[in-house]
C-alpha cells in the first residue's frame, strides 16, 4: 500500500496531467452512461488522490511545469471540486437523459470534454512556460463553449456564441500580452525558450524593462479579466451559466474563474518584483470595485435562479480583484482566501440549484416556491449555501470578506464606503430571493428526483469548517503568496 | 542587406494594415472572404520573410499553415456556407463606413504612438514590427465590433488573429510560434466546422447585438 502511495507521490505532477487525458480518450469511446459517469466520476477521484499527493511531495519546478505556494491550493481545490462535480454531474444527467434532453451520443461528447476540461485546467494551473499556460486556458475556453451550446437550443447556441466571441477576444488580448512579457525578457535572459519560463522571469524581474511590462499587464489584464468576469468584460457570462447545464456553471463559477484570476496574479507578482514597473493595484482595485457595484445592483432585477448566482460570481469576482488591487499582506490573504471559498460554496449552490432546476421543471424565480416544504433536503442545502455566500458567519466567506474591508479601511479609507455598500447591496438581494424562494407555500408541479446530496454537503461542511479553523500550512502558502504580491 | 531586410520587413507588415483597413469599408459577405484570404496571402509572405531573415526555419510552417488554412480552407468553406444556408449576402454595419474608417485610422495612430514609446529599447525591427502587429490587432476587434453579421465577426476575429501571428513572428527566438498558430486556427476551424454543423442558419442571420440584447431582456 505505502508503494502505491510512494509511486503516485512520485509521479503526482504526470499523473493529474494524464488520468484526464487518458480518461477523455477512453470516455469517446464507451457507449453506455452509466459506465461513463462512473469512469467519469472514479478517474476524477485518482486525480484528486494524486493531487492530494503534493502534500507529501513537492517536485521541483521543471521547464514547463511547477507546483509552488500559489498554486498548490488551487491544483487541489481543482480537483476536488473536478470530483465532486462529476458525482452531482452523473445524477444531474440521469435525469437529462430520462426526460429526453440530452441524448447518449451527446453525453459520450460531454463526458470527454469535462474531462478535457479538468486536463486544461490542471495544465494552466500547472504551467510554468507563459505561453502554455495560455494554451491551457484557449483549450479550457473552447471545451466550455463547446458544452454550453450542448443543448442546441436557440438561447444556447447564442450564448454560446456570444462566450465564444467575448472569450476570444479576451484570448487574444492576453496572448499580445504574452508576446510583450517575452520582448521585454528577451534582452535580459537572451531568445527562447528561456525568455517564457515563469521561474526565470520571476528571478530577473527587476531588471525587465517596467514600461513594456506595463503595457504587457494591461492586456493581460483585459484579455485574462474577461475570462475572470470582471465587469465590464463580464458580458459572456450571465448567459453561459444560465443556458449551459448546471454542472458546466459549477465547473465555470468554481474554477475557471479562479484559474484565470491565478494566471493574473502570477503576472501581477511579476510586476510586484520590478520596482519601475506601476502598481497595477488602482486598475484592478477600480474593475473589482465596478463589478461588485453593477452586479450588485443587477442581483435585484433577476428573473432566472441561475442568472442570479451567475452575477454573484461576478460579483466575489469583483470583491477578490479588488482585495488584490488594495494590496498589502492582509488584503492579498484575503483574496486568495476568498477564492478558495467562493469556488466551494457557489458550486455547492450549483448543485443544489441544479436539481432544484430539474425537480420544478423551470429555473424562473416566480415559480420557484417553498422549497424547504416541498424538497427539505435541496431546500434547506440552498438555504445554507446563499446563507454562506452573501457572507454570513461562521462560514468561510464572511471571514475573507472581513478581512477585506478591515483592510480596506486601513490603507483607504475612502474605498470602504463603496465597498461596503456594494456587500450590503448584494447581501439584500440574496436574502430577498432566497425568502421568496426557500419559504412560503410551494407552488407549481414537482417531479421527484434522484438527487446527490453528498458533493452539496461535503463543500458546504468544509467551508463553515473553514471560517472556524484554518489549517496552519493553508495558512502559511497564502501569508506567503500574500507577501510577495504586495 | 541588413537595411534592405527592414525595408521588406516593413513593406510586408505595413500592406497587412493597409489590407485591414480595406476589409473595414466592405459592404459584400463575399468581397469580405476574398480580402481577407489576400490578408492571409500577405501574412504568409511576411512570415516567411521573417523566417529567412531571422534563420528561423519552423516559421516557413507558420507560414504554410496561414496560407493553407486561412487563404484557401476557410475562405472556401465560408464561400459554400453563405451560399448553402442561405445567409444575407451584405455586412450590415453598426456605423456607416466613413466613420468606421476614421476609428481605425485612429486605431492605427494609436497603436503607433503608443508601442513606439513604450519600447524606446528594443530593436528598431522588432519595433515597428510590433507597431503594425497591434495595428492590425485593434482593427480586427473594430471589425468584430460595428459588425452585424456573424460571418463578419467570425472574418473581423481571424483578421485579429493575423496581427497577433505577426506579432508572434516578430519576436525573435520566440518558442511556440507554430504552436500558437496551429492553436489559434483550431479554435476557429472549430466553430466554423460547429456552425455549420449546428446549422444555425437563422441564428447567423439575427445574430446581432440587437438580438444579443433580447437575450438578455427576455430571460431577465
Amino acid at each position: 500500500m505505502s508503494e502505491v502511495i510512494d509511486w503516485i507521490a512520485a509521479n503526482n505532477v504526470a499523473l493529474i496531467l494524464a488520468i484526464p487525458f487518458a480518461t477523455s480518450l477512453l470516455l469517446l469511446c464507451l457507449p453506455g452512461y452509466r459506465l461513463s459517469a462512473r469512469l467519469n466520476a472514479g478517474s476524477a477521484f485518482l486525480t484528486l488522490l494524486a493531487a492530494l499527493s503534493l502534500f507529501i511531495h513537492k517536485p521541483a519546478p521543471g521547464s514547463y511545469l511547477l507546483v509552488d505556494d500559489l498554486n498548490i491550493v488551487f491544483i487541489v481545490l481543482n480537483t476536488l471540486v473536478g470530483f465532486t462535480t462529476s458525482v452531482f454531474s452523473a445524477s444531474y444527467i440521469a435525469h437529462e437523459l430520462e426526460i429526453g434532453r440530452l441524448t447518449t451520443v451527446q453525453l459520450r461528447f460531454y463526458h470527454a470534454m469535462y474531462q478535457i476540461l479538468l486536463f486544461a485546467m490542471n495544465l494552466a494551473l500547472l504551467a510554468n512556460n507563459i505561453g502554455l499556460m495560455w494554451v491551457a486556458i484557449e483549450l479550457a475556453t473552447l471545451t466550455t463553449v463547446l458544452m454550453v451550446g450542448i443543448y442546441q437550443t436557440h438561447e444556447a447556441l447564442e450564448a454560446a456564441w456570444k462566450y465564444f466571441i467575448l472569450g476570444s477576444v479576451g484570448i487574444a488580448l492576453a496572448l499580445f500580452g504574452t508576446i510583450l512579457v517575452y520582448m521585454a525578457a528577451r534582452p535580459v535572459v537572451g531568445e527562447g525558450p528561456d525568455g517564457m519560463i515563469w521561474t526565470v522571469l520571476i528571478g530577473h524581474a527587476a531588471a525587465l524593462d517596467p514600461a513594456l511590462l506595463n503595457l504587457a499587464f494591461v492586456f493581460l489584464l483585459l484579455g485574462y479579466g474577461t475570462k475572470v468576469g470582471l465587469a465590464p468584460l463580464h458580458a459572456w457570462l450571465p448567459d453561459a451559466h444560465a443556458e449551459g447545464p448546471t454542472p458546466i456553471s459549477a465547473v465555470l463559477s468554481g474554477l475557471l474563474l479562479n484559474v484565470a484570476l491565478h494566471a493574473v496574479l502570477r503576472f501581477k507578482l511579476l510586476l510586484a518584483a520590478n520596482p519601475g514597473a506601476i502598481a497595477p493595484g488602482p486598475l484592478m482595485a477600480t474593475m473589482g470595485l465596478v463589478s461588485l457595484i453593477f452586479a450588485g445592483f443587477m442581483l435585484y432585477r433577476r428573473r432566472d435562479i441561475k442568472r442570479l448566482f451567475a452575477y454573484s460570481s461576478i460579483e466575489h469576482m469583483g470583491i477578490i480583484a479588488f482585495a488584490f488591487g488594495i494590496g498589502g499582506p492582509l488584503a492579498n490573504f484575503a483574496g486568495l482566501l476568498h477564492m478558495t471559498m467562493h469556488s466551494l460554496t457557489k458550486s455547492a449552490i450549483f448543485f443544489a440549484v441544479g436539481h432544484i432546476a430539474q425537480a420544478k421543471g423551470t429555473q424562473k424565480l416566480a415559480d420557484l416556491r417553498g422549497l424547504t416544504v416541498s424538497h427539505p433536503l435541496l431546500g434547506w442545502g440552498l438555504v445554507a449555501g446563499v446563507v454562506a455566500i452573501a457572507g454570513m458567519p461562521p462560514f468561510g466567506i464572511f471571514m475573507s470578506e472581513f478581512l477585506v474591508v478591515s483592510s480596506t479601511f486601513a490603507r483607504q479609507p475612502l474605498l470602504a464606503i463603496p465597498l461596503v455598500i456594494g456587500l450590503l447591496v448584494a447581501f439584500g438581494a440574496l436574502m430577498l430571493r432566497l425568502q421568496g424562494v426557500a419559504f412560503g407555500e410551494p407552488s407549481g408541479h414537482s417531479e421527484p428526483v434522484k438527487a446527490s446530496y453528498l458533493p452539496l454537503a461535503t463543500h458546504l461542511m468544509l467551508v463553515l469548517i473553514a471560517g472556524i479553523y484554518l489549517p496552519p500550512p493553508l495558512v502559511a502558502w497564502f501569508q506567503h503568496v500574500a507577501r510577495l504580491l504586495h | 542587406m541588413d537595411k534592405f531586410a527592414f525595408d521588406i520587413a516593413h513593406f510586408l507588415a505595413g500592406s497587412l494594415v493597409l489590407v485591414s483597413l480595406l476589409l473595414l469599408y466592405q459592404d459584400r459577405l463575399s468581397a469580405l472572404l476574398n480580402v481577407f484570404a489576400f490578408q492571409a496571402v500577405v501574412l504568409a509572405l511576411s512570415v516567411s520573410w521573417q523566417a529567412y531573415v531571422q534563420g528561423a526555419p519552423h516559421l516557413y510552417l507558420t507560414a504554410a499553415i496561414a496560407l493553407i488554412v486561412k487563404a484557401i480552407v476557410i475562405p472556401v468553406a465560408l464561400h459554400r456556407m453563405i451560399r448553402r444556408l442561405g445567409i444575407h449576402r451584405e455586412v450590415e454595419t453598426a456605423l456607416n463606413v466613413g466613420t468606421t474608417m476614421l476609428a481605425g485610422l485612429a486605431l492605427v495612430a494609436l497603436s503607433i504612438v503608443v508601442v513606439l514609446r513604450v519600447t524606446a529599447d528594443a530593436g528598431t525591427l522588432a519595433r515597428e514590427d510590433l507597431a503594425f502587429a497591434l495595428s492590425v490587432v485593434l482593427l480586427g476587434l473594430l471589425m468584430m465590433v460595428t459588425r452585424r453579421n456573424a460571418v463578419s465577426q467570425v472574418v473581423g476575429f481571424m483578421s485579429l488573429e493575423n496581427g497577433l501571428i505577426l506579432a508572434a513572428t516578430g519576436a525573435k527566438g520566440m518558442p511556440f510560434v507554430v504552436e500558437i498558430s496551429v492553436a489559434f486556427s483550431v479554435l476557429v476551424a472549430f466553430i466554423v466546422i460547429g456552425i455549420f454543423l449546428f446549422r444555425i442558419r437563422e441564428r447567423f442571420d439575427t445574430v446581432d447585438l440587437q438580438a444579443l440584447d433580447d437575450l438578455r431582456e427576455r430571460r431577465g
